[in-house]
């Protein structure tokens, strides 16, 4: 995208006159109210601003901002994105989908838009459960969870929207939950990003997965179970009393004690955004033996699709008149009575 | 040399038009041989149609009878329609391609077949017990059999080609010997085989040695008897620039014209198969049109991202064929619902499900007309013929801009692989049709539902400033666009869809062969045409009071033609599916429509039809139709119904 001139707003000009139809207490309003907070400090124009949407709970989120908006079919929100990018690159496209939206029946679009790495930020509302359609497990529900359609509980495995998105290339992974004040320096990163960029905002469902992260979410005790990575940072969390190093042996992460604030001895990993390897491991880390992995997983950007597309155009286009007439008249003709032959 | 007593046609009796049709395994090259035949045909001034058959597997194994690949030409000095019925030659250059088209043949015809082809391990894998070329099977035909295998392999000796390189040159052989037949040039294919084989001068070389081998071939066979050389007149054409074009060359060039005239630039997003697969690869190479290809992950992102190409203000173009379509459905609603252009090509072929991938069907008008969940009205177009296809897509790009709408466009297989010489038009006769955005608020508030009087809502592109605004899939509330479930909101909105896809400006209908009222009206849509077309006029020519109408708007019908049809005693349409048009139109016009009907997976035969016609006829002299077979089981009865 080229660099548009900025443009100065308020939280309030990206407020649209459409009642918001989400449950109280729902998840949504909180990351609403974030990227609504986190546009006017991107200086976004919202002439210049498109939120594409699927289908679910997550989806209705174009109605609520005064940018452009299209609410489209379930799954397809990446498909439909790519052509608009690629018909004006200009645009700034924010993708909004959820995990039954974007892992279950759009999976396969997610894993090319990301793969093509279409300049655009990608934000998934896990919720762990399907919220519009009552309350079925979803492919993000934990093992054993209860649903309507799981009544003794489910049996799959779930996914793990990060580790998917990094697996089908993503050059830009970040994490964040839905009342985290950290969650617009996420968005922020995000945009900067130029290329496909993932964001996992976990979103608590209060209706039907209530309070399924408080374990790492909830305020008290929360700086023991998260860790929050910043680049060229060490990984610490728990006051800076822990951090996470890497068994050289098991080739695996590790957590560590950290004394006096000495990282370094305890072999606590700086954060490299570029480290794919690393990367990997944060977004499989099991939350439990070790913190929630938050912030920014990995940022390391690659030459964007509709860059390539817009060079092989122009390529293409290089020294080449469109003459359609030219055009229809190419390959092997003749001419009839003796009218003279096009010069083709 | 086997021979037996040939008679072919001589130069006091030169047919009006010839059939022949080049055999061979799916390996051999016939359709390269086919298609250069077809251009040299063209260079001739011949008219022509051409029907390419080939299996569905890339390279099936070697001799079998599924491995046949096949191609057709009709051309002649008159106005060719068809690809032909029965073939006055066939060219078959193993037993497996003998036996396969063997029936098609039209008594009397020619046999050509290259003995050295004919072994046991071949005749085996066509299920021969004896060599036909020795046995009297072939009684009925005349036959020119001769090795050339091994002709070939000595017309390219002096390149130093193995074996089995220079047997790659036996269709250049064959078709020297075909050029000789018909009395054509051989220039134009040695350019095309030095352009080829560019960067390989031996294989030109020996490729050139071996089309030389077989022109010599033809004189010496005329010299001892069985073949006659015959020169065709070329057929009084319009004078002005002309080229041979398939339907897929047409659809590709149609829709860069259409979104020329539209001023917009084209975003198509496809996803491989076949048949349709040929509109992608042609319109990739276009880009400076301002054309931009997608190969998308599927067909729904293909589709998809068409939609959102058209939402930023590109004409979306999506192509595929039946399965396809099937899985496009739900985003054609999403466009009817937020009432962007775009335009979705369906190249049809045998189904349901998989089917018969490269054979070609007309099943898939009720997926056109009424495929989608819920009152999801679009426009359908359906072109009739290579040609015609680029005037379709043009009109499909308009309807589609005009009336803010997706548009399906119908052609099938036999279209997208068959070609014929066009006249090739001049893109300014056409009027443009520039699209309009919306640049400022239409009202006190932006109303991006608000109807102009043709009823379509206004094209708004992302990034006009002050036009924020919402749309999806969800019901609108009209003029706002905002979300609404409102009962009367509903009707209201359904209603104005209807309508406005009604209300398309759609030419009356005319009457290609015929006048417009009397006993008996055949009704066809899409690549029937040719067939019909040539029925109806030799059933005129028998005296017979039958019209030919073949409707290129499929929905919303021309205004008058119900009208016209109810002019007619008796209305039939023939199509390849089971009666889909046909209960269109009883439904649309209540009138007493009969289906002739055809799922064989090819094209109709024009004596399938005049014996169809003739039905109607009893008691007419000279009515007794075609010659050729037909299954009862599809021809109606004059009383109505089918038998």
């Amino acid at each position: 995208m080229n660099a548009p001139a900025k443009i100065e707003t308020t939280l309030k000009d990206w407020v649209t006159d459409q009642e918001v139809r989400w449950c109280p207490g729902c998840g949504d309003y909180a990351i609403l109210k974030a990227v609504q907070r986190t546009l006017p400090q991107l200086g976004a124009d919202p002439a210049n601003t498109v939120f594409i949407s699927g289908i679910g709970c997550s989806s209705r989120f174009p109605y609520y901002m005064e940018s452009y908006g299209f609410h489209t079919i379930h799954g397809r929100a990446p498909a439909i994105a790519t052509g608009t990018k690629l018909a004006n690159p200009d645009l700034d496209i924010w993708l909004v989908t959820g995990d039954g939206d974007g892992l279950s029946i759009g999976g396969n679009h997610l894993m090319h838009v990301l793969r093509r790495n279409v300049n655009m930020q990608i934000m998934l509302f896990n919720n762990e459960i399907y919220g519009l359609t009552k309350g079925q497990a979803s492919p993000t529900s934990r093992e054993g969870t209860r649903s309507p359609s799981t009544p003794i509980g489910s049996y799959d495995h779930p996914a793990r929207p990060a580790a998917f998105a990094l697996g089908s290339g993503a050059r830009f992974v970040g994490r964040g939950f839905d009342v985290s004040k950290h969650l617009p320096d996420v968005l922020m990163a995000a945009h900067a990003h130029q290329g496909a960029a993932f964001i996992e905002i976990f979103q608590n469902c209060i209706v039907y997965n209530k309070d399924v992260f408080d374990d790492f979410a909830a305020p008290k005790g929360a700086e023991d179970r998260q860790l929050w990575l910043e680049d060229g940072k060490p990984m610490l969390f728990a006051g800076d009393t822990k951090g996470i190093a890497l068994d050289r042996d098991a080739l695996e992460l590790k957590v560590v004690d950290v004394t006096d604030g000495d990282w370094k001895s305890a072999g606590v990993i700086a954060h490299d955004v570029t480290n794919r390897s690393i990367a990997h491991m944060l977004v499989e880390m099991p939350f439990g033996p070790f913190p929630m992995a938050l912030g920014v997983l990995y940022d390391d950007p690659r030459p964007t699709f509709e860059a390539a597309v817009a060079a092989e155009r122009e390529k293409a286009r290089a020294g080449k008149e469109a003459n359609l007439a030219r055009l229809l008249g190419t390959g092997q003709t003749w001419t009839v009575n003796g009218t003279a032959a096009d010069p083709v | 040399m086997a021979t037996t007593a040939a008679v072919r046609p001589q130069e006091a009796d030169i047919p009006e038009a010839v059939v022949v049709r080049f055999a061979g395994d799916s390996g051999d090259g016939m359709q390269l041989t086919g298609g250069q035949f077809t251009l040299s045909t063209a260079l001739a001034g011949n008219d022509l149609a051409t029907f390419p058959d080939f299996p569905a597997e890339i390279r099936a194994p070697q001799g079998t009878l599924f491995g046949v690949s096949a191609f057709q030409i009709n051309f002649g000095s008159r106005r060719i329609n068809t690809a032909g019925d029965a073939p006055d030659v066939l060219v078959a250059m193993n037993p497996a391609a003998l036996k396969v088209n063997l029936a098609a043949l039209k008594p009397g015809g020619l046999i050509i077949a290259d003995t050295g082809a004919f072994t046991k391990r071949n005749l085996d894998k066509a299920g021969y017990d004896t060599n036909p070329l020795e046995d009297d099977s072939l009684a009925q035909w005349d036959v020119l059999a001769f090795d050339i295998s091994e002709r070939t392999i000595e017309a390219v000796k002096p390149f130093g080609l193995g074996n089995k390189d220079a047997l790659r040159s036996k269709n250049m052989w064959t078709l020297g010997l075909a050029l000789w037949m018909f009395d054509r040039p051989r220039e134009p294919i040695h350019d095309w085989l030095k352009q080829k084989f560019a960067k390989k001068p031996d294989i030109a070389d020996a490729n050139i040695a071996a089309l030389d081998a077989g022109h010599a071939y033809g004189e010496t066979a005329e010299l001892s008897g069985p073949v006659k050389q015959l020169t065709m007149p070329p057929v009084e054409s319009e004078p002005g620039l002309y080229r041979t074009i398939t339907g897929a060359e047409a659809v590709s060039l149609g829709l860069v014209a259409g979104a020329q005239l539209a001023e917009l630039p084209m975003f198509f997003g496809g996803y491989p198969i076949t048949p349709a697969s040929a509109i992608l690869h042609h319109l990739a190479r276009l880009k400076e049109y301002g054309v931009t290809t997608f190969q998308a992950e599927d067909e729904i992102a293909a589709i998809c991202a068409a939609i959102g190409a058209s939402y930023a203000g590109s004409l979306g173009v999506t192509s595929s064929s039946g399965p396809g379509i099937a899985l496009k459905g739900e985003a054609m609603g999403l466009a009817i619902m937020t009432e962007l252009p775009l335009v979705i090509v369906n190249s049809q072929r045998g189904g349901p499900s998989t089917g018969l991938p490269t054979k070609t069907e007309q099943s898939d008008l009720y997926q056109a007309v009424y495929g989608r969940n819920g009152d999801a009205p679009l426009p359908v177009v359906a072109a009739r013929s290579p040609s015609d296809a680029f005037e379709c897509a043009i009109e499909a790009c308009r309807i589609a801009t005009q009336y803010m709408t997706p548009v399906m466009l119908l052609t099938d297989g036999y279209i997208a692989n068959a070609a014929e010489p066009w006249k090739v038009p001049d893109p300014a006769s056409y009027e443009p049709f520039p699209a309009q955005f919306l640049q400022e608020k239409n009202g006190e508030e932006l109303l991006p539902y608000k109807r102009d009087a043709k009823g379509a809502r206004p094209w708004i592109k992302p990034g006009t400033p002050g036009l924020m605004h919402r749309i999806g899939g969800i019901e609108k509330a009209a003029d706002t666009g905002h979300i609404d479930y409102s009962p009367d909101n509903h009707q209201a909105m359904t209603d104005a869809r209807k309508d406005k896809v009604l209300g398309v400006d759609v030419p009356d209908q005319e009457v290609a062969l015929g006048d417009s009222s009397g006993k008996l009206a055949v009704v066809g849509w899409g690549s029937t045409f040719g067939p019909i077309h040539q029925a109806v006029g030799r059933a005129r020519r028998k005296g017979l009071d039958v019209s030919h109408i073949h409707v290129r708007h499929i929905w919303p019908l021309p205004g008058n033609l119900g009208e016209l049809l109810r002019g007619f005693d008796h209305v039939l349409v023939p199509e390849m599916n089971t009666g889909q048009f046909k209960t269109v139109l009883r439904d649309q016009y209540l009138v007493d429509a009969q289906p002739l009907t055809k799922t064989s997976g090819q094209p109709f035969q024009i004596a399938e039809l005049e014996e169809a016609i003739g039905k109607y006829f009893d008691g007419v002299p000279g009515n007794e139709g075609g010659e050729v077979a037909v299954n009862e089981q599809q021809l109606p009865s004059p009383e109505g119904g089918a038998k």
